[in-house]
């Protein structure tokens, strides 16, 4: 029986020459990562269990970004355990103010995961690196304190979707538009605990912070992990990032797949997911449909805080005014993002248009802070989830959508797409 | 064998409404569980009661990888979790902190809020004694069994 991308990483960091679905494994792992949230429940449950050093300085990355810059004082004390354990046990990859940029735009940036690898972490949407070609998949806490004491963890091993993609994106449609539409199709549990396998030849139609922006979205729908066949364009991303040795692993001709969705990228229209699950989407004619007036725009998060992002939100708001009493905030994931945005004279376009720009963080994207709404408020986010309270108030409400859509959004003060903006002209 | 009052919830309850991330701020467990299910249920808190039992239906646990979540739940004295389907990191954290949980869809289906519920650990039979009938959970796999005997998982890798 063949393997699929993920089958054929997880038997050779189990030290196996197959593996099957469903069969239960201990894997070396390659990359254990860790938040100001997450790690602090891992450093207490590490140390509860006595460990006294980790298993390797280089594989461990700490990220504080949810809540950094500290946003109370408990969230201080959270980042400063997380730094004092860094220092301890002189953990390399340790990113804070000045340094850290949103974990799962970061890692992949900095080439700290690569085709091939095995990572986990304790963030949910570390599924993000599948688009490396990496297994990548989201633990808690307590994973990441084996983890970070083993260097392995135990895998159930996954069956996997296959999803065949062909076709070319329309003009405003990107990896965003992608997910939604699959998570829209398939369900929130649509994938559960499978693999979402990305292959066809419309992957030649999705740049890099297109595929990171999809598999990131794999938990949504509760995949264990997405991942991309590696083409020419990842060889390129990785060239002069990663300087670990990675591998590159195929999926068997005859590996074996659940299911079949074919998907063809010119159908694909602009796509939200309205209150309150990254399932209930809706193509934007039809929410353009329904008038929905909103109240903030939010453009960033591990899902779309990356430098395509923040170009598509320029090019649409060059020369445009935010609506009245809409609050449009935009977060460059990371440091060289937010240094790019400079350059390229974005933050000037945002500013202009009446943007706030803020440093790197997760912030609003969970409720953290920089951007929590008010009771009945709405946002249209570029975020990944919309849950009841996600980004405040319980009764208020988040609609996903690409950046195109979010700066559209903005500019209209009703939720709507950057089409609606030129009929305007 | 344990038995207790049964709190039913719905389809796909999210970690942020079991936990809002408003306070994540804090890894203390007794704080955690004061705002455990606030955002789905705010009475929660105030009518759980030590060895109730919580009933839900798909998905259970979806979203964030938080650990607060299944630690809220166990803080807040809840013995064990019966839903159709968890995700999958909530099913691991559940797991890997000593939370006993199932799986069983007649049981989901047939138990109600209020009800009062058996739940044999070893057999995986779930008896609900409000309505008199009898539900077969699927048992835990032996690897995962073990982690929970010895009390999660950090406990099953030092005794190695």
């Amino acid at each position: 029986m063949g393997m699929t991308m993920t089958q054929k990483i997880l038997a050779a960091h189990a030290g196996l020459p197959s593996v099957e679905a469903g069969q239960l494994i201990m894997a070396k792992l390659d990359m254990v990562l860790g938040n100001d949230i997450t790690s602090p429940v891992a450093i207490n449950e590490f140390e509860r269990a006595g460990f006294c050093s980790v298993f390797d300085q280089n594989k461990i990355s700490l990220v504080m970004d949810h809540f950094v810059p500290n946003k109370d004082i408990k969230a201080a004390q959270q980042a400063k355990q997380s730094r004092d354990f860094a220092n301890q046990h002189g953990i390399v990859h340790f990113y804070d103010v000045g340094n850290m940029g949103v974990e799962h735009a970061l890692l992949p940036e900095k080439g700290l995961v690569a085709a091939g690898d095995c990572v986990i972490g304790a963030d949910s949407h570390t599924c993000t690196y599948g688009a490396l070609g990496a297994f990548s998949t989201g633990v808690g806490s307590t994973d990441m304190a084996a983890g970070m004491a083993t260097g392995t963890c135990w895998f159930k091993v996954p069956s996997a979707i296959r999803f065949y993609l062909t076709g070319q994106l329309s003009p405003y449609v990107s990896g965003k538009d992608v997910i939604l539409h699959i998570i829209g199709k398939i369900g929130v549990d649509g994938a559960l605990y499978k693999s979402m396998e990305f292959d066809g030849p419309g992957l030649a139609a999705l740049s890099m912070d297109d595929r990171l922006c999809m598999a990131n979205m794999a938990i949504e729908a509760g995949a264990k992990n997405g991942i991309f066949r590696v083409d020419d364009l990842t060889r390129a991303y990785m060239e002069g990032r990663v300087h670990h040795p990675y591998t590159v692993y195929e999926p068997d001709p005859d590996a074996e797949y659940e299911q079949t969705i074919h998907v063809d990228l010119s159908q694909i229209r602009p796509t939200v997911a309205f209150p309150h699950l990254p399932e209930n989407t809706k193509t934007i004619d039809e929410a353009e449909a329904l008038k929905i007036k909103i109240d903030q725009i939010v453009v960033g998060s591990c899902t779309n805080g990356r430098l395509s992002d923040m170009a598509t939100a320029a090019e649409i708001l060059k020369g445009r005014k935010v609506a009245k009493n809409v609050r449009a905030i935009i977060i460059p994931a990371t440091p060289w993002i937010y240094k790019e945005c400079i350059r390229l004279g974005y933050i000037d376009i945002f500013m202009d248009a009446g943007c706030v720009v803020s440093t790197p963080t997760c912030g609003p994207c969970l409720g953290g802070y920089m951007g929590i709404l008010a009771e009945g408020e709405r946002c249209v986010a570029t975020t990944n989830r919309n849950f009841v309270g996600r980004m405040g108030h319980p009764k208020s409400e988040v609609y996903l959508a690409s950046p195109a859509v979010a700066a559209a959004s903005a500019v209209t003060g009703f939720l709507s797409g950057p089409q609606q903006l030129e009929r305007r002209k | 064998m344990i038995q207790g009052n049964v709190h039913k919830f719905p389809d796909n309850v999210d970690t942020d409404v079991i936990i809002p991330a408003r306070y994540l701020n804090t890894a203390n467990h007794a704080e955690l569980a004061q705002h455990c299910m606030e955002d789905i249920d705010p009475d929660f808190v105030r009518k759980k009661q030590p060895g109730d039992i919580i009933v839900a239906g798909w998905n259970f646990g979806c979203g964030s990888s938080r650990e607060h979540a299944p630690i809220a739940i166990k803080e807040s004295g809840i013995a064990c979790i019966i839903a159709k389907t968890y995700a999958r990191i909530f099913y691991r954290n559940a797991i890997n902190i000593g939370l006993p949980i199932f799986e069983c869809e007649a049981a989901s289906d047939g138990i109600a809020d209020g009800d009062v519920i058996q739940v044999d650990f070893h057999t995986g039979v779930i008896t609900n004694l409000s309505k008199q009938e009898t539900y077969q959970a699927q048992p835990l796999p032996d690897f995962i069994q073990k982690i929970v005997d010895q009390g999660g998982l950090l406990q099953s890798l030092q005794k190695k």
